[in-house]
């Protein structure tokens, strides 16, 4: 309602000052002096200064940042402040969630010119699309897997290497509940979106209680604690680990276990109460566009872009390339919508677990 | 220094008589207290209550969530019984912290006082002030770069020892204790050493001429006169550090599960407000339990400075 309502006000005022300039008064700067919000994690793509210089220089939008530090603190701020944001970085698995709060509006993907290139199984993933209606522009995507120290640890090929004896105060996990339980479930060969026997899975994570040195939660407190030597074995996000090789060249292995990755894939929606729609979708189409991509992977390090024509882009020799390998890609699982009851016993169980490593 | 201090106390008599001519007392308070009241109203009263509220709802009253009445965020403890393990190691944690401010806060108060000297009192006084310029997150994470293996500790002791184990105490209950106790000491320093300051030299001297050894002295007068003192400052670093959760996460590693974590936890990645609100409720009533626990301890305290 209130979209198409903004809609029609852009469109309005663009006729007017076209009107307007026809006959000599320049009023034009009136839509190039329009800035945007994007709400995303802080250093995550968007706010390359880069970046946005270029795009600013394009098209005439500026473009400032709001920042969240987690999840639900994104959906918070959407919540509470309506109106602030235009773009927000939105992890698929939150989508269904927000468009049930009427918190996203559906984008028309054939107003997104580099949309073409999106990968399809990213492009038309049932967890961004909702009656028909894509919430979401796919951005990038990324899996969790497991990060060891080389040399020393031989690539290991299931997550079972977090529960053997050998790596006693060895192991970093990732503080989240989603991604723990998923570990857990895909241990106990169950679906990790849903597992039926949580307390299979809560045995699971049990076992790495005499390995766990660290729980983290940023890539940050990763790199510093792999860099003290604190832990030899952790989970990993595979965009972190190849910023961490590239950039910081710590001696790490990242792989895919056989159990299976966990994917993930983010993308970039409009808030429903956005006014600036059409810079918004301008914006998006810079995220998504291959020469924004290539800088951003090969200059800074990035997860896999959604956008296969990018990742083409990039040398075949490329670290980035060839960790998101498309083969895997193929087969991989994708974190999905969990609904608050499901969410909310994840939560306890991993909050029960971390008292028990603890204790 | 003391007749300054009468004299200034009857000038103020003596206005505080002008005044009274001019306009009722119980005006001038009211405009002394109101900017107070109208704050502690506005930014901790009435945010307050609106978790009170939240804590008897099912979930969070944001967006199009309809939220309903309900006991059962209460019940948390009695459904899920390790939160009482982890309710007992913010409760250790917190005393363990007190403690040993207690111990440290005072001695570094006697040092202060003893500190005869202005300019060396200024300095000494400067030194323990100086930590509360920076922010406390930085000085958390100084202490990982002191406390990791291989950090500081670790460099210095291998100076005088050459390939000496590491003493790693970064992720371990005591690095936790090693943040909270720099974090909250100087307040106990603080209120230690006003505390002393209002105790009369006369007394500690009349006691050595009598005979009094040292630790008579500290025992029969410099500890219970500085009790009020030391009471205070047990009750500004207790509360806080009960609901500690950034020393925990960032020094405990696994260790470190508080019910300051749990309480974040609920708030920042559960999304269950709520439950949040119902834990920090549950802690609260914990403490006003300890401080009823200790309140006939306090309640003796000052019947001591009264006899004194």
């Amino acid at each position: 309602m209130t979209v198409r309502l903004s809609r029609r006000h852009v469109a309005g005022l663009l006729s007017a000052s076209t009107a307007l300039g026809m006959i000599g008064l320049p009023l034009r700067r009136a839509w190039a002096a329009e800035t945007i919000t994007v709400l995303n994690w802080q250093g995550y793509g968007t706010d390359e200064k880069w970046a946005l210089q270029a795009f600013t220089k394009a098209t005439g939008i500026a473009v400032q940042h709001d920042y969240y530090s987690s999840e639900p603190e994104m959906i918070t701020k959407l919540r509470t402040n309506p109106g602030a944001y235009d773009v927000a970085v939105v992890n698929s698995a939150r989508t269904q969630q927000l468009q049930a709060e009427d918190l996203l509006m559906p984008l028309d993907l054939s107003r997104i010119p580099n949309a073409v290139g999106l990968t399809p199984a990213l492009r038309d993933n049932p967890n961004i699309h909702i009656d028909g209606k894509a919430y979401g522009c796919a951005w990038v995507w990324g899996y969790n897997a497991i990060a060891y120290r080389q040399p020393g640890i031989q690539t290991p090929d299931s997550y079972k290497i977090f529960q053997d004896p050998a790596y006693e105060g060895r192991l970093a996990l990732l503080d989240d509940a989603t991604n723990s339980v998923a570990i857990g479930a895909l241990l106990t060969a169950q679906d990790m979106n849903d597992p039926k026997d949580l307390t299979a899975v809560s045995e699971q994570l049990k076992a790495m209680k005499k390995n766990l040195k660290l729980l983290w939660s940023s890539e940050d407190q990763w790199n510093k604690g792999f860099e003290a030597k604190a832990f030899d074995l952790a989970v990993y996000w595979s965009g972190a680990s190849v910023r961490s090789r590239r950039t910081y060249k710590l001696p790490l292995g990242f792989t895919a276990p056989k159990e299976g990755a966990i994917g993930w894939f983010d993308t970039l929606g409009v808030p429903s109460s956005s006014t600036k729609a059409e810079a918004a979708l301008a914006f998006v189409n810079y995220m998504i566009d291959p020469a924004f991509y290539v800088e951003w992977a090969t200059k800074v390090g990035a997860p896999a872009s959604a956008n296969g024509s990018a990742m083409e882009k990039l040398p075949a020799d490329d670290l980035n390339r060839t960790t998101h390998d498309p083969a895997l890609f193929k087969s991989m699982q994708f974190m999905g919508p969990l609904p608050d009851e499901r969410r909310q016993a994840f939560a306890d169980l991993w909050e029960e677990t971390k008292a028990f490593y603890a204790r | 220094m003391q007749g300054e201090l009468a004299g200034g106390g009857l000038r103020q008599a003596r206005s505080g008589r002008s005044l009274k001519r001019a306009m009722p007392v119980w005006v001038g308070t009211l405009a002394l207290l109101l900017p107070t009241y109208l704050w502690l109203t506005l930014a901790i009263f009435l945010p307050l209550l609106g978790m009170l509220v939240f804590s008897f709802l099912t979930k969070a009253p944001f967006g199009n969530a309809k939220p309903a009445f309900t006991f059962d965020q209460y019940l948390a403890f009695v459904r899920q019984p390790y939160l009482i393990d982890v309710a007992w190691t913010s409760l250790r944690l917190a005393l363990v912290t007190t403690g040993l401010c207690m111990i440290l806060g005072l001695a570094a108060a006697m040092a202060l006082k003893q500190a005869a000297s202005g300019r060396a009192r200024t300095i000494l006084f400067m030194l323990i002030i100086l930590p509360f310029w920076t922010n406390g997150l930085i000085r958390i994470f100084s202490w990982t770069m002191v406390l990791r293996e291989g950090g500081f500790i670790d460099m210095v002791i291998r100076a005088f020892w050459p390939g000496a184990p590491s003493i790693g105490l970064l992720y371990s209950e005591p690095a936790i204790i090693i943040g909270l106790v720099h974090g909250y000491l100087p307040y106990m320093i603080l209120t230690c050493f006003i505390s002393l300051l209002a105790i009369d030299d006369d007394l500690i001297d009349a006691a050595r001429s009598l005979g009094a050894r040292n630790y008579v002295i500290f025992g029969k007068i410099i500890l219970p006169l500085a009790l009020p003192g030391l009471i205070s400052g047990a009750v500004l670093t207790f509360v806080p550090v009960i609901g500690c959760f950034m020393e925990p996460r960032i020094l405990g590693g696994r260790v470190g599960v508080t019910m300051g974590t749990v309480i974040e936890d609920q708030f920042t990645s559960a999304f269950n407000w709520p439950r949040g609100a119902a834990f920090s409720f549950s802690m609260l009533a914990l403490v006003l339990v300890v401080f009823a626990l200790f309140s006939s301890v306090l309640r003796q305290g000052g019947i001591a400075r009264e006899d004194g």
